[in-house]
């Protein structure tokens, strides 16, 4: 337990940190249009590393690839998870979500729903392609690329990093810039007014759920990339992203990204202190803590101003 | 002609009321049963394999499965759009033939006091002697699973049903009742300060269980409802994970032997063996008796109608003096106890317990019992419970055990769209969901529907 390997550990988490933000993101974007924690989300992230093996496994022929072809089937592989995210996260809104909208259903309604059918999802992933883990196939040679103060970072992080911040960039844009993204700020910040002033609620709703599913499904993969695909890897990152949206305060884009970090960071200190075993332990207690203490997240809920 | 030209000529209003052929209800409904036709065979098709991550899928289109399955979804479409009227005539003859006797006996129930007492007190006899005509398979699955199970169904149904909180990490308190009737019966690596006797262990499973349930629900009963939601599955999760990796404590995945259920005074004792399964199945009936009885008589009270006010309304309940968060905190802990008593009947009639008994899919399964018999209703509770662990153990050898849990997930979301009052519904909730639809009321602590501004 040097300085060496804490520092080695924090790089570590920053990494890491980058995924859970970008996950967090899929929760905090549908709160704040639904007002509903979409637990499911996990199971679009589980979708998004298998699509990615997919495509790969249908793809990736080569022994040895060239540095060209490497970077083809990396971004392949991103927009194979990142599309099959999408898919599920449009098809879990049109057949679970919508039906309970029309109803008017209450909100222990929708919690169930969502329980029942991430329950559904993973195990019909397990069903489809097995119940074992899947490592994705080499495409490329996994060398340190570079040192920071001693702590390595090899091809892998680095690309996590580099695709993560891309994505926050670009949603970022997207929900301050863009049309699509004024509309989800509106019904975000009040769904009958914004029906008032020409802002079709089901669309609004149905490609914020796909852009959430399309950053989950990318994050997938690319967490796939860094460990293994199996039916189960969704739930634990899936929560702990919960609890990074939380943290963040929910609802507000900046706040999930802000708050995937600091969760990753503690995650890999409480392994560095603790051990492995107690790895998904620190998601729980920091969410009980921040809901303790401040409700509202680090960065507060500004939902309606979802930026 | 080409769709350039047609758009251009339309006005800007024409080409928002515009319609495609694919939109019109008819094109779509054909396009939705397709799909569900392909995720069907994927269903009930093949195990797949992590040899070949496309084994299943190619499986499923070469044996012809996927062809039935979208030929049933494309009967089905037909018959709906262009052949139903034959059909729905005959649903309500069907229903009406139904309806006329099964009205005049629920008069006859509802009206006669013989009636009711004859059928309850047969009903009682079955109960209590029934099960010993059964085999031994169907004792231990009945004493095993079914009792234990409706124990923590009903105590979930005071949480979920009555106060209207979502609870994911109710098996945690169970994992707790287990865990202390094993220290306290000196079964763990760490030994208590006096060992006791199962019996004994009731009372201090209950408070264990009241300050586990206060020290959680606390800090966050006072936030929005969904918030307990995902804490208490994160509470189940570290209860889990303590069970799992402090195997100096808790004996950890290897587990520890507890001593079964045993009465010793001295003059007269008596110990239950498995040789049997009888005994044990008469005192978790007396078990289950007692819970259901005081939980009736909850129902009704002054506790009751607190939490009916605060399901209904929270906001409302507040304002006329009802003090939500403690009776919230009551509900909970209420519910924390009674699946830690469970817990204690579990570990006192199995023998043996581990880490692996208490993960997160239980909490899920029991939810997925009360919500399938009917939240806030005993009968549809207990009906629930006992139907959904019957079922898996019957269909063991038609259905692959694996599966289970993905049909137990399809039917969540079908009963939440379909019937979200449950198979028994109880009356006011059924009432309460009617109203939600039409706009008024919230129908749960957790709070209005999502989507809309209140």
């Amino acid at each position: 337990m040097s300085l060496n390997e804490l520092w080695d550990y924090m790089v570590l988490g920053v990494v890491l940190g980058c995924l859970y933000a970008v996950i967090a993101i899929g929760y905090t974007l549908v709160y704040g249009v639904l007002q509903l924690l979409n637990f499911a989300h996990s199971e679009v992230f589980m979708f998004g590393g298998f699509g990615g093996l997919i495509a790969l496994t249908a793809w990736v022929p080569v022994a040895s690839p060239s540095g060209l072809q490497s970077v083809v089937y990396v971004a392949v592989g991103i927009l194979a998870g990142a599309g099959l995210g999408g898919a599920v996260a449009f098809g879990l809104e049109k057949v679970a979500y919508r039906p309970l909208r029309r109803h008017n259903a209450p909100r222990l309604v929708f919690l169930i729903t969502a329980i029942g059918a991430s329950f559904f999802l993973y195990n019909i992933a397990g069903k489809l392609f097995g119940r074992s883990s899947m490592s994705m196939p080499t495409m490329y040679e996994n060398k340190t690329v570079v040192t920071i103060f001693g702590a390595s970072l090899n091809v892998t992080q680095l690309l996590i990093v580099f695709s993560a911040v891309a994505m926050m960039v670009g949603l970022d844009y997207v929900v301050n810039r863009t049309k699509l993204g004024s509309g989800i700020r509106a019904v975000a910040q009040d769904p009958e007014v914004a029906s008032l002033m020409g802002v079709n609620i089901d669309k609004v709703v149905s490609r914020t759920f796909v852009i959430g599913g399309l950053l989950g499904g990318a994050a997938g993969f690319l967490f796939g990339l860094n460990s293994k695909v199996v039916y189960t890897m969704g739930f634990l990152p899936g929560i702990t992203a919960f609890a990074a949206a939380v943290l963040g305060g929910i609802g507000n884009v900046r706040g999930a990204m802000l708050g995937g970090m600091v969760l990753g960071m503690v995650e890999t200190l409480t392994v560095f202190v603790w051990g492995d075993e107690w790895r998904y332990v620190a998601g729980f207690a920091v969410l009980v803590l921040v809901l303790m203490f401040r409700p509202t997240g680090l960065l507060g809920e500004r939902l309606g101003r979802t930026a | 002609m080409s769709d350039a030209t047609k758009t251009t000529n339309l006005t800007v209003a024409q080409q928002l009321r515009e319609v495609h052929w694919y939109q019109k209800p008819r094109w779509r409904k054909l396009g939705a049963l397709l799909a569900l036709g392909l995720l069907m065979s994927m269903v009930t098709g093949v195990q797949g394999t992590h040899k070949d991550i496309f084994y299943a899928i190619r499986e499923n289109f070469s044996d012809g499965s996927v062809a039935v399955w979208l030929g049933i979804a494309l009967v089905v479409w037909a018959v709906r759009e262009f052949a139903s009227a034959p059909f729905t005539s005959s649903a309500r003859k069907v229903k009406g033939t139904l309806v006329t006797p099964l009205g005049a006996v629920g008069r006859l129930w509802s009206t006669e006091r013989w009636v009711r007492w004859t059928v309850i007190a047969g009903f009682a006899a079955i109960l209590v002697w029934g099960p010993m005509g059964l085999s031994r398979f169907w004792q231990t699955v009945l004493v095993d699973q079914i009792a234990i199970y409706l124990l923590v169904a009903v105590g979930l149904n005071v949480v979920i049903g009555w106060a209207g909180m979502l609870d994911l990490g109710f098996i945690a308190f169970f994992a707790i009742g287990a865990y202390s009737a094993a220290f306290w019966t000196g079964a763990l690596p760490v030994q208590p300060p006096v060992v006791l006797n199962n019996f004994l262990v009731i009372p201090l499973a209950v408070i264990t269980c009241l300050i586990a349930g206060v020290l959680l629900g606390a800090p966050t009963l006072r936030l929005r409802g969904d918030y307990l939601a995902i804490v208490t599955l994160g509470f189940h999760e570290i209860v889990y994970l303590a069970a799992k990796n402090l195997g100096d404590v808790t004996g950890g995945t290897s587990g520890v032997k507890v001593e079964r259920w045993h009465i010793d005074l001295g003059f007269w004792s008596y110990e239950w063996n498995v040789v049997d399964q009888m005994p044990f199945y008469w005192l978790l009936l007396a078990f289950i008796g007692i819970v259901v009885f005081l939980f009736i008589r909850l129902e009704h009270s002054k506790v009751g109608r607190a939490w009916t006010a605060i399901r209904e309304d929270e906001i409302a309940a507040a304002s006329t003096g009802v003090d939500t968060v403690r009776y919230k905190l009551m509900a909970f802990a209420i519910g924390a106890s009674t699946s830690g008593v469970a817990g204690v009947a579990y570990a006192s009639k199995v023998g043996y317990i581990n880490s692996e008994n208490f993960v997160i899919l239980l909490s899920i399964l029991v939810l997925s019992y009360v919500i399938f018999g009917g939240m806030g209703s005993i009968p549809g509770v207990l009906f629930g419970a006992a139907f959904l662990v019957w079922l898996p153990e019957f269909l063991r050898d038609f259905v692959d055990p694996k599966d289970r849990h993905m049909y137990l997930g399809a039917l969540l979301v079908v009963m939440m769209i379909y019937r979200p009052q449950g198979v028994i519904p109880s009356r006011r909730r059924q009432r309460e969901l009617q109203m939600a639809e039409a706009g008024t009321g919230g129908a749960d602590a957790t709070g209005p529907a999502p989507g809309r501004q209140s």
